[in-house]
């Protein structure tokens, strides 16, 4: 167990700067998640944290010891390859127990580790087979297990469950957190998969071109987005961006989407962006923000209904997308499965500007 | 639409019925080819010298009564056991030669980037492209300054100069199939750079290794010229030069005795094959990542 502080951390690669000052502090067994598109760095830093990648600049602590110099074995991690990379001459014991071999702890303490992690996994019957005889589910258990027997002060995960079909992935989801509430065990998790971050983290990190864009709590980065980086990376389907216009009617201060409705913004609201009445800005809203007109669910009543043309719908059992056209934009909605919209009809839908989040187009920081 | 089931089926059948005639015919026309120069050794070596001076006989079978005695001959009266000896030596002792420094080299090449690795990996395949019948005169140089002239050890210096480039080739490819993670699983399990050679990079790439060692194994057996070339005495001499330079008396050709050592000297070669070929075709490294 131990805290992991990462400061103004930087990796070039050649010419390429692939990690551009990274701070974060993660304090021990706090499960983080680094989350954000292929390529923005976040393996990297995850890499650099094992010691597979040389620090450009900046320091990296492990339990208050600079580590930058030290090899990954003398770090006291243990990492989780999203291809598994089991040794595949090697049964599943001996693909567990490899490390401890080579560190020459007793035979009979590696039978209890690889017993107990074996056990906590439900791989026990697993012990004598080779990883081609497993499925990418076992062998993914299998490669768990290497890092639990280990029992490192660090977990570091690079995308484990990528390779994994849905339904699995979702049982490994659990798993993992399982696990994580088991051992308590600091851990570091890699994935480009939003679902992955917002259902296992205690935080997540959202990275974007080799910088923190946030780091908060799920629901923190979903519901109060810093950038419009976060706000469009986070939530499924993405939040609609559109332009807006903020003016002054009546007393109220609203929002006149670009061949939209006019939202009123909450009080609250009104008062940050009282500075940019006039201004062009940006609008966020999810798509849940924008319902059917008949729907139950409360919030209606501070709605704004408009008049749209239906593009696209992609009823999902539980919910309904509806793609439609505001202007020259296509939005996204989420509605009730009590209406029935079809493509090409034109229907009214209801913005909810309580969940409106105003972006400024210079800095791309919500407001 | 039932109906196109019940009309591509058999067709389907008789399609693979005359892919599978076809593809035995050509099998049996290949094994009849190759197999024909060892069955003619065969039944040579089986004939007695009368027989087989014997213009008019049948030379596919033999007809005057087999005879062992040109392998007696052989094996109690000449000097092919010698030859044997100095043959399998000098194999053991290259091959041994040869995987250690091809496998090194290779490890080192593909995986510890270091500066102009990628050029050297290509310049060790080129030594590998000049004909050994340019090199032997040169060679011929180095060795006599050693004083390895006329013995076995001249072949055990220089046959590695053939096999070293071409295995290290091939390990460097074998090698570089392993994907990288399995490294950095090692290295974060705690393993040093001998350990992940010894423990993970060496079992996980064994086909390619027998391959190499199988390559190493034909060519120490079966060199011709350096023998030829750097080596005179009877007792020095290896199977491929010993057995037709004594069988060879100027212009008179022992062919029994000829074929016989012929059938011998490849007997290992074949076992070895025979025992090793599984391995070529085990896939030991499936599974270790996904796909």
């Amino acid at each position: 167990m131990a805290d992991v502080t990462l400061q103004n951390l930087v990796k070039t690669f050649d010419t390429v700067e692939a990690v551009r000052g990274i701070d974060l502090s993660i304090p021990n067994n706090e499960f983080v998640v680094l989350v954000g598109p292929s390529g923005c760095g976040k393996s990297t830093v995850l890499r650099m944290i094992a010691g597979l990648e040389d620090v450009t600049g900046g320091d990296i602590r492990i339990a208050d010891e600079r580590v930058n110099d030290v090899p990954p074995k003398d770090r006291n991690i243990a990492m989780v390859f999203q291809n598994y990379a089991l040794y595949p001459h090697m049964t599943v014991a001996q693909n567990m127990s490899f490390g401890l071999r080579l560190r020459k702890v007793a035979k009979s303490e590696i039978r209890d580790k690889v017993q107990r992690a074996a056990d906590i996994l439900g791989i026990a019957e697993l012990l004598d087979r080779r990883p081609r005889e497993l499925s990418g589910g076992q062998r993914q258990r299998v490669a768990m297990g290497r890092a639990i027997v280990r029992d490192p002060e660090v977990f570091l995960f690079d995308e484990p469950l990528s390779n994994l079909d849905a339904k699995l992935r979702g049982q490994m989801r659990i798993e993992i957190q399982r696990l994580h509430q088991q051992l308590r065990t600091t851990t570091i998790y890699v994935t480009h998969d939003q679902v992955e971050a917002m259902t296992l983290a205690d935080r997540v990190v959202v990275m974007n071109a080799g910088r923190i864009e946030q780091a908060g709590t799920p629901d923190e980065v979903y519901h109060r987005p810093r950038t419009r980086f976060v706000a469009g990376f986070m939530g499924s389907p993405a939040m609609n961006f559109l332009d807006c216009q903020i003016t002054e009617a009546n007393g109220s201060t609203v929002a006149r989407l670009a061949a939209g409705p006019a939202l009123p913004l909450p009080a609250e609201q009104a008062a940050r962006v009282r500075n940019h009445i006039g201004r062009k800005l940006v609008a966020g809203l999810r798509p849940e923000n924008i319902r059917e007109a008949a729907s139950h669910d409360g919030a209606n009543s501070s709605g704004v209904p408009h008049d749209v043309s239906i593009d696209i719908v992609e009823p999902l059992g539980r919910e309904t997308i509806v793609y439609f056209r505001l202007g020259d934009a296509t939005l996204c909605a989420r509605v009730g499965t009590e209406v029935h919209p079809r493509a090409g009809e034109q229907t009214s839908l209801v913005f909810h500007p309580d969940r409106l989040h105003l972006i400024d187009p210079e800095t791309d920081l919500v407001l | 639409m039932t109906a196109i089931p019940f009309k591509t089926a058999p067709s389907l059948r008789s399609n693979r019925r005359w892919a599978l005639i076809a593809a035995y015919a050509c099998l049996g026309i290949f094994v009849v080819f190759f197999l024909f120069p060892p069955y003619y050794m065969l039944v040579t070596s089986l004939k007695t010298n009368a027989e087989i001076a014997e213009l008019a006989s049948n030379p596919w079978i033999v007809t005057d009564g087999v005879t062992f005695g040109h392998y007696e001959h052989l094996l109690t009266e000449s000097s092919f056991p010698r030859f044997f000896l100095n043959t399998t030596i000098v194999t053991v002792i290259v091959v041994a030669i040869t995987m250690v420094i091809s496998v090194l080299a290779a490890y080192s090449l593909a995986r510890l980037r270091f500066w102009g690795s990628g050029v050297l990996a290509t310049g060790v395949f080129l030594t590998y492209l000049v004909p050994d019948t340019l090199l032997f005169i040169p060679l011929f140089k180095i060795v006599g300054w050693l004083g390895l002239l006329d013995t076995y050890w001249s072949l055990v210096l220089v046959y590695p100069t053939l096999t070293v480039p071409f295995c290290t080739w091939i390990m460097i490819g074998y090698f570089g199939s392993i994907p990288r993670e399995l490294d950095e699983a090692a290295l974060i399990d705690g393993a040093n750079h001998l350990q992940m050679l010894l423990k993970v990079f060496i079992p996980v790439a064994l086909p390619g290794l027998i391959a190499a060692t199988i390559f190493a194994f034909t060519v120490a057996w079966a060199n011709f010229l350096y023998p030829l070339a750097y080596i005179y005495s009877e007792s020095e001499m290896v199977l491929t030069v010993g057995t037709v330079t004594t069988l060879i008396k100027g212009d008179v050709f022992h062919w029994g005795g000829l074929m016989a050592g012929a059938l011998l000297a490849a007997a290992p070669p074949v076992i070895l094959y025979a025992f090793l070929m599984d391995y070529y075709i085990a896939g030991l490294t499936s599974g270790a990542t996904k796909g």
